[in-house]
């Protein structure tokens, strides 16, 4: 028996940290530690959605909690029939891989900016920014046709 | 409060914290060592929910490769050893972040234990490799070959950037 409470909370942890993490970060490699946090939040969901029988929340239904506590687990959940496809946990699976190929891709666009700025520091790289302050020799011309 | 209770608390308390000071840690190279127990830490979580080949790729992927990369891509870009003020955000920045967080966090948790709050319930979905190999081969046949084609397109895309726009030449 396990309280579904707790693995709520926990994604729900997760994901709060992950968005403080992109969001308060300025070296690129730590906003993708944050990024890392939130597709793990999202993989314990999927985990946490197989564990009900099929049908989801509404075969589990409303069924009194009291019930559920009182069999002692063995009736329950374990008698409704499962997802065959253990649609869930494959999710899980999936999001793991689409998070590797993710981070490898991220890491060597990071690298390809290290390279062409010497820094990973977010607050530097403006270009695209509306005031775009610091663009180097690459805001020359542009000023010229301005004039 | 049963044993799986107890031993899904301390697996997730262990997760929670380490996934706090990761994105708090003034230390990179910490940092990325707090994602290796969080995550770590995960997997026991998934374990204790029965999904244990999850559980197995997510030592064998995260812990084991992913991590591996971002200490690897830190040493790439020199990252500075020791403690470092200029890792996060200027202060407002950091509390505007901070709201943000936890205004995702009650959004999430709110809804969540909305929906399952008081229920309990055996984890006795199927999680073994058998199951999931079989549900894989069988019915997310398709899905699974896209995500083979996705990850070449990943490792030639990797190594089609971190080579630099000239192509050839080595720097």
């Amino acid at each position: 028996m396990i309280h579904l409470a707790g693995p709520a909370i926990l994604i729900a942890l997760l994901a709060g940290t992950g968005v403080f993490g992109i969001l308060a970060r300025r070296n690129a490699v730590l906003v993708l530690i944050g990024a890392e946090l939130l597709l793990a939040a999202a993989g314990v969901l999927f985990v946490l959605a197989t564990t009900l029988p099929a049908g989801g929340l509404a075969a589990l239904g409303d069924l009194p909690a009291a019930r559920t506590g009182a069999t002692g687990g063995s009736l329950d959940a374990g008698a409704a029939p499962s997802d065959p496809l253990v649609s869930g946990q494959v999710a899980t699976i999936m999001l793991i891989t689409v998070a590797a190929a993710e981070i490898g891709l991220a890491l060597a666009v990071v690298l390809l900016l290290f390279r062409a700025r010497s820094t990973t520091d977010l607050a530097e790289v403006r270009e695209l920014g509306e005031g775009a302050p610091r663009t180097g020799t690459e805001a020359e011309p542009v000023e010229e046709i301005a004039r | 409060m049963t044993a799986l209770d107890g031993a899904f608390a301390a697996f997730a308390l262990v997760a929670a914290a380490a996934a706090v000071l990761a994105v708090t840690s003034r230390q990179v190279v910490h940092a990325a060592l707090w994602l290796v127990l969080s995550l770590g830490a995960l997997a026991g979580v998934y374990l204790v929910l029965s999904a244990e080949v999850v559980a197995m790729v997510q030592l064998l992927v995260y812990v084991g490769a992913v991590v591996v990369l971002v200490l690897f891509a830190l040493m790439l870009t020199r990252a500075p050893i020791g403690v470092r003020p200029d890792l996060s955000a200027s202060r407002p920045r950091r509390i505007v972040a901070a709201v943000a967080g936890i205004a995702v966090s009650v959004l999430v948790g709110g809804t969540l234990l909305a929906a399952l709050g008081s229920r309990s319930l055996t984890p006795a979905a199927p999680g073994s490799a058998r199951d999931v190999g079989q549900a894989i081969f069988t019915g997310w046949v398709l899905p699974f070959e896209l995500l083979s084609v996705l990850l070449l397109g990943a490792l030639v895309g990797a190594i089609a950037v971190s080579r630099g726009p000239k192509g050839g030449d080595p720097e």
